[in-house]
């Protein structure tokens, strides 16, 4: 029977959380699966404040979010399996799971929910392979979650949010910011994190690219210089800084392995990552039992990735029979009428343009 | 590492931009293609850190956008996975007997 089948979350970040609390609330069996030794995806890294309206939890620091989530998970006592990674799945949705490394298991679901995330890009210039050239992700990582700092002196490449929150929060830990790159003429990231940077006196160079990083042992020196209207170069502008780390704020592509294998079409949306698996409003992909929530349907940020996950699982729940017509559709408004909000202002309606065209895509094939 | 040809694109295994660029004008049109001519994104990430510097110069080479590359071919295990943790045999056993 179907319905007696598991729905499986593969991911349990903001939006993975967020499917496996509603399947569960709405009675359905639901198993959570995360590689990671604790549940929370990347928001016990974000030690900043959230935007957003109240509902959104603004204001609230992202391991908050991520305490209050788990706290809710436990509560209603949600099968969470972790150190468990899907390596696979086949079109007849068997899950197949390596728990801490040692031993397989398949997992015949009845619905799977795709909270996979995203990959930070990474940039090739001579020398990027030095030890002390990382991606913006590590070294938060390195900082907010082991405690260690990467470097002292530290050259961002990329002003969008991402970029310019990492390196707040090295300087917070100690480190030097020397400066951030941005190869197009504006900066990109929100103004309250940009600003605290700029206020600090950390230079912003905008118009500007890495050209090499050079060492000996590892990271000694970046040299960066202007880019022409085809983002090469110009040698006469170059200027060498002494970092001894280079952070790589360039971007996220969505995760794309799981779905690919279950079959879902996919759709290459620039503004969200790149190629992505297409999506319905109600988060289902071209595989009617798939659905895609987070990062993984388009990168976008901790907020919208939990109505995402919101929306398939009540969605999921429903379909499964373990929801009625009118409650699913009142919880399908309020969920979307929250996603809208966060897609408004300059950067949101990007995303929210963005989106609409991935569901008006999936209508049409 | 002073050209940049040289610099290298795959790290897992080593693989120049050289070496792809050389695979493409070869007759390689697809990432696949070019990990199966080159080994770029056989390694232990998977292709997670090369594949869009590769899908970069593949466009770049083809003179397309990278919206128009066809999307890599995926296989599991997605993950490196020790011979050792693939005792699917139980499992199977179990699922015969479910059925039988």
């Amino acid at each position: 029977m179907e319905k007696h089948k598991p729905v499986v979350v593969v991911g349990a970040g903001p939006a993975g959380l967020c499917a496996a609390i509603e399947l569960k609330k709405a009675g359905a069996p639901v198993i959570l699966l995360d590689e990671n030794d604790k549940p929370g995806g990347q928001l016990f890294k974000q030690i900043h404040k959230f935007f957003g309206s109240r509902e959104h939890k603004a204001g609230t620091r992202g391991f908050t979010i991520g305490t209050s989530l788990l706290d809710e998970s436990l509560k209603l006592g949600i099968d969470v399996r972790l150190e468990t990674e899907v390596v696979g799945v086949d079109p007849g949705l068997r899950v197949w799971a390596v728990r801490q490394r040692a031993s397989s298991e398949l997992i015949e679901a009845s619905r799977l929910i795709l909270a996979t995330g995203a990959t930070e890009n990474a940039l090739s210039f001579p020398g990027w392979t030095l030890p002390g050239v990382m991606t913006a992700g590590c070294a938060q990582t390195l900082i907010n979650v082991y405690r260690v700092l990467p470097g002292k002196r530290v050259l961002i490449i990329g002003s969008g949010n991402v970029g310019v929150i990492v390196g707040y929060q090295l300087m917070q830990s100690g480190a030097e910011v020397v400066g951030i790159v941005e190869a197009l003429p504006s900066l990109g990231g929100y103004g309250v994190h940009t600003a605290k940077l700029a206020r600090a006196g950390v230079p912003f160079y905008t118009g500007t690219t890495v050209v090499r990083a050079e060492g000996v042992e590892s990271l000694e020196r970046a040299t960066i210089a202007q880019v022409d209207g085809s983002f090469k170069p110009i040698a006469s502008t170059e200027r060498t800084l002494d970092v001894d780390t280079i952070c790589l704020a360039v971007g996220l592509t969505p995760s794309l392995e799981l779905s690919s294998l279950a079959g879902c079409r996919t759709i290459y949306v620039p503004e969200l990552g790149g190629r992505m698996p297409l999506h319905d409003e109600y988060m289902r992909s071209s595989v009617q039992e798939v659905y895609v929530v987070g990062d993984t349907a388009g990168v976008e940020e901790a907020s919208t990735a939990m109505e995402e996950g919101r929306l398939a699982g009540v969605h999921a729940a429903w379909s499964l029979g373990y929801m009625s017509d009118d409650d699913m559709k009142e919880r399908v408004d309020e969920t979307k009428q929250r996603l809208n909000a966060l897609r408004q202002g300059v950067f949101g309606q990007k995303r929210f343009n963005a989106k609409a065209r991935i569901i008006q895509e999936s209508q049409l094939r | 590492m002073n050209s940049d040809d040289e610099r290298y694109i795959c790290r897992c295994e080593e693989v120049t931009e050289k070496e792809i660029r050389e695979a493409v004008r070869a007759g390689a049109r697809t990432v696949t293609e070019v990990k199966r001519w080159t080994r770029a994104g056989m390694g232990i990430c998977q292709g997670r850190s090369c594949k869009r510097l590769v899908e970069r110069i593949l466009a770049e080479e083809l003179g397309v956008s990278p919206a128009e590359l066809e999307p890599s071919t995926v296989r599991p295990p997605i993950r490196p996975v020790s011979i050792s943790a693939i005792n699917m045999e139980e499992t199977r056993e179990r699922n015969d007997r479910e059925e039988g």
